[in-house]
């Protein structure tokens, strides 16, 4: 079975079921008014009792903010209108309690799925998670309960609901899979948190399993293997081991500045595309956000967030950083991300049409909505903004002079914003990066972007099978150029930076170095590593290094030089 | 007797917030009832207060009737002022 990979990490042994009941269909006959109003009282205390203990182990295990959650939950459930609701269909339309309940909930769901602002929408899972629980108590079932497991089990369910997750018994659960659900859905983000491997999505092929089957779930790859061989067992017990022992010796590195060994400071970034990252973020000790890609914010919707929407995720995630500062890139829509509320004709060659920053200054309403959110959120910590595909000096001042009107709109409305925000942009079209020299006069920061940098360079699509040759980060025509980057940069100050999948290479990390980045941004799971690699490296000798490198005629030479 | 307020604090009426105001409400004997565009909801409820969607810069209208009416809507319009922060 194949999922999205949701946690990391492996977990081997026993499935165990969480059925789910459809209680809303049952038609039990209506027993009198008091009957039916004993059943409604006798399962909203007895739902009472359990949100409470839960509330209990959340505090003691989480935080007070985890546990918040279910102080709401209690509030809802035992909400006056929604009971008022309820007892007059049970008095007055002679519905059975369960009837009345799910009808007044269900009116309450989908008013809050209507809603425009996501944080409300949201809550209508709150409101369905504490529905399931009344009704299974008004239909004389038992909750399972996860928080006293007798053995470890993996979990299969469709998807967990909040109530579920906090109450689960951590030392028995080793992990879980659910049918429903993506990468940021709370059941995943929960799993983060806890450090459960698991995998989600995997659709209704997860109702084949039986409770006791043995599994192996692969939170790395999103696999579940049904009854493993023994060689498959072993196999995967080793990569476990293998897995926690590189985390563990890792571990070290945590809280450690990143420097070499001749004490020259570089910052270690994370890649971060929603709030879900932060996670990760913290837990891999990375120093800042170096690209943020708000891109996920606009996808899988069908009309544009609106300004508190946007103002609200970006502060979600600059208040998460907790100090630490984020770098926000606007809108890099269009070559391979398409969104269709938008319109956007069809065109021949999209790497080279109208994306990114080029779409924003011909939808000028996209554009000044999302830098008026980003400005807001950027007055609840340290902020950058950098604009993505700029090739001309033209058009990074006309960039900087519509983001200075927005400052200059929100002044006069009395809004605040980081007065000390960092512009920048990246460098990922070579015209950029041989008019660094004039581009770097006019901006706080340089980010190169090494995937698209390449592609344009070399002139090759790197999704063509056929042209891998040319698609090559060690190709010497692409390092030169990035390395004139770097004089341009270090000549007028202006801070450099990578956050393209190059700047995790092994191999090219001396180079980096040695060109005098200040800061390399990837994904969390990479910065340990680096910083490892990083405190063995002296900072003269790399700076050798590259002048060799800058006379290399292939990339096999290349590679060669970096090598030894 | 009624008063209008405007709701300040940044995330509007949350969950948090809608919670603190609806039990703050529940402490009084007064029929208590919010308003905005129009549209009037229990003020002891959670449900129907977050029902709303109440954002920052939204004026509501408080309604309370009853013994008690004058002190809960003086404590109500203070909370809101405030931000919340009971």
């Amino acid at each position: 079975m194949d999922g999205i990979a949701a946690s990391s990490g492996m977990a081997i042994g026993k499935v165990l079921v969480i059925k789910k009941d459809k209680p809303e269909e049952m038609n039990l006959e209506f027993q009198g008014v008091p009957q039916e109003l004993n059943i409604l009282t006798m399962a909203i205390s007895k739902s009472k009792s359990d949100l409470q203990s839960i509330k209990e182990k959340t505090l003691k295990e989480q935080s007070k903010n985890e546990a918040q959650i279910f102080e709401t939950h209690l509030m809802l459930l035992e909400d006056p209108e929604v009971i008022k609701q309820t007892t007059q269909k049970i008095e007055e339309e002679n519905l059975t309690a369960i009837n009345s309940y799910s009808q007044v909930t269900k009116s309450f769901i989908s008013m809050f799925e209507k809603m425009d602002d996501t944080y409300m929408a949201e809550r209508a899972s709150d409101i369905k998670d504490i529905s399931a629980r009344v009704l299974t108590y008004m239909k004389g079932g038992e909750m399972i309960n996860l928080s006293s497991l007798i053995e470890p089990v993996i979990l299969i369910t469709d998807d967990l609901t909040p109530s579920q997750t906090a109450s689960m018994d951590r030392k028995n659960v080793l992990g879980f899979a659910t049918s429903l659900g993506g990468k940021t859905s709370h059941s995943a983000i929960m799993a983060r948190n806890m450090e459960i491997p698991a995998v989600v999505g995997l659709g209704s092929v997860i109702h084949e399993l039986k409770d006791g089957e043995i599994i192996i779930l692969d939170g790395f790859t999103g696999k579940i293997i049904v009854n493993p061989s023994k060689a498959q067992i072993q196999e995967y017990q080793d990569i476990k081991e293998s897995y926690l022992n590189k985390k563990n010796e890792l571990k070290k590195y945590i809280g450690m500045k990143t420097k070499t060994s001749d004490s020259k400071e570089v910052i270690l970034a994370s890649n971060i595309g929603t709030v879900a990252d932060l996670d990760s973020l913290h837990e891999n000790d990375a120093e800042a956000v170096g690209l943020y890609r708000t891109e996920f914010l606009f996808m899988d919707r069908d009309k544009m967030p609106s300004e508190q929407e946007q103002f609200e995720k970006y502060k979600e995630i600059i208040v998460g950083l907790k100090g630490k500062e984020c770098i926000i890139r606007t809108l890099d829509i269009g070559g391979d991300k398409n969104l269709p509320y938008l319109n956007l004709p069809k065109e021949e060659n999209p790497f080279l049409g109208v994306r990114a920053i080029r779409l924003c200054f011909k939808r000028l309403d996209l554009f000044k909505t999302q830098l008026r959110a980003l400005l807001r959120a950027s007055s609840f910590g340290p902020t950058g903004i950098m604009f993505p595909m700029i090739a001309t000096y033209e058009e990074l001042i006309q960039a900087k002079e519509i983001l200075n009107n927005i400052k200059n709109e929100l002044k006069s409305e009395n809004i605040s914003f980081d007065k000390n925000l960092k512009i920048g942009m990246m460098i990922e079209i070579p015209s950029a990066a041989l008019i660094s020299d004039i581009l770097a006069e006019e901006v706080d920061f340089f980010s190169l972007g090494t995937n698209d940098l390449t592609q344009y360079t070399m002139a090759v699509d790197r999704m063509n099978e056929n042209l891998t040759y040319l698609y090559d980060p060690y190709c010497p025509a692409l390092l030169r150029l990035i390395h004139q980057v770097s004089l341009n940069a270090k000549e007028h100050s202006t801070l450099l930076a990578m956050c393209g999948s190059m700047a995790h290479d092994e191999l090219l990390l001396p180079f980096w170095i040695g060109c005098g980045f200040d800061e390399l941004s990837m994904s969390s799971m990479h910065i340990l590593t680096t910083r490892k690699s990083i405190l063995d490296l002296d900072s003269e000798k790399t700076k050798v290094l590259v002048s060799k490198v800058l006379k290399a005629k292939t990339s096999n030479e290349v590679k060669e030089i970096l090598s030894n | 007797m009624e008063k209008v307020v405007e709701i300040l604090n940044d995330e509007g009426l949350h969950a948090r917030p809608a919670g603190i105001f609806a039990k703050v409400a529940g402490e009084y004997q007064s029929e208590i009832e919010l308003e905005f565009n129009g549209n009037k909801v229990n003020a002891k409820s959670v449900m129907t207060l977050m029902s709303l969607g109440l954002k920052k810069g939204a004026q509501i209208k408080i309604i309370a009737e009853g013994s008690d009416a004058e002190i809960a809507l003086g404590a109500l319009t203070t909370l809101v002022s405030n931000k919340f922060q009971s």
